[in-house]
């Protein structure tokens, strides 16, 4: 089995999905569980006071003895807001200490803002969260993140949620070449093709939401993106070929032919 | 006394317990983590906890996000 090592802990999918926009927690459900996913991201928020304690919940349709949460700082702007919103979610994790550091820049890009997240990615490490910090496709940024102990790097393919595929390759090549850690392309994945070029890279997740959620048939991608990241994994380890420019190779003999 | 409980303002008599208040604002047997007045208050000490006026709360849930 084919499988990766992220904070001590082995996992066989290489798929990480988001859990928001689904349509209900029914959805999120048969979509999670046709990703194949072991991982999933979750976002921590103000409850609703005075809602009624027995309406479902995320907890309900993703249980805690089957998936790994991975709560997220989506929608955090400041190192400090980040760093209250992980203790809370340490807390009401019961100590669970593996989180998704995210520090935005603005709200129409959602591009992260490094220097904020580099203050957060400090002080949650020293207090002992295992962090997997989003960031953008900047290797020096990201060998500084590595240098500061955190478990994975999580560099952008294109903005959140905006579906455009893996713009940079050649960053994300450099980032997966240097780094020891984990690194996960997260955010931009926006079809199949997408998530297998970005395992082709050699990276060793791919973590998307919108790509799913927002699909016309969400389950349906969600299984897509499972095959591909499998297949982009496999074509991976397999070597492709070498790239002949302007050369062409055939692929039946060239002997034998009739009335030759 | 006045507690802001995720950003509302509102009035209870105390004494009044972490544990009394979750069970008024129906958040009992839910999943929830809470702060006050910045630092977080482990579950086990809520039976315990006496609120004070003044006391800014949030209370928060997991939630569906990417």
């Amino acid at each position: 089995m084919n499988e990766w090592v992220l904070a001590g802990r082995s996992y066989v999918s290489r798929l990480l999905v988001g859990t928001g926009k689904y349509r209900d927690f029914e959805q999120t459900k048969l979509a999670v569980e046709a990703s194949g996913a072991e991982i999933v991201t979750v976002a921590i928020r103000r409850t609703n006071i005075g809602q009624d304690a027995s309406e479902p919940s995320l907890l309900d349709a993703l249980p805690l003895s089957r998936y790994t949460y991975l709560p997220n700082t989506a929608g955090c702007y400041t190192a400090e807001e980040a760093i209250r919103t992980l203790r809370l979610a340490r807390e009401l994790l019961d100590g669970h200490d593996l989180v998704k550091l995210e520090v935005l820049g603005d709200t129409r890009t959602l591009y992260p803002n490094i220097t904020e997240t580099l203050k957060a990615a400090e002080v949650l490490v020293r207090e002992g969260f295992k962090v997997m910090v989003y960031t953008s496709d900047d290797p020096i940024v990201a060998r500084q993140f590595e240098a500061m102990g955190c478990v994975a790097v999580m560099p952008l393919a294109s903005l959140i949620g905006s579906g455009m595929g893996i713009l940079n390759p050649w960053n994300l090549q450099i980032i997966i070449d240097e780094m020891s850690i984990p690194v996960i392309v997260d955010a931009g994945v926006g079809t199949a093709s997408d998530a297998a070029i970005a395992m082709e890279l050699g990276c060793a997740g791919v973590l998307m939401n919108t790509a799913i959620a927002q699909a016309q048939d969400p389950v349906r991608m969600a299984n897509a993106m499972n095959l591909a990241v499998r297949a982009g994994r496999e074509a991976y380890l397999a070597g492709r070929m070498p790239k002949k420019m302007y050369t062409a190779s055939p692929s039946s003999p060239v002997t034998g032919i009739i009335g030759s | 006394m006045t507690l802001t409980i995720n950003g509302k303002v509102g009035q209870f008599s105390a004494p009044l317990s972490l544990t009394a208040l979750l069970g008024m604002l129906n958040s009992q047997n839910k999943r929830v983590a809470v702060e006050r007045n910045g630092e977080i208050v482990p579950r086990s000490q809520y039976e315990v906890t006496q609120l004070a006026d003044g006391d800014q709360l949030e209370v928060v849930v997991a939630v569906g996000g990417g």
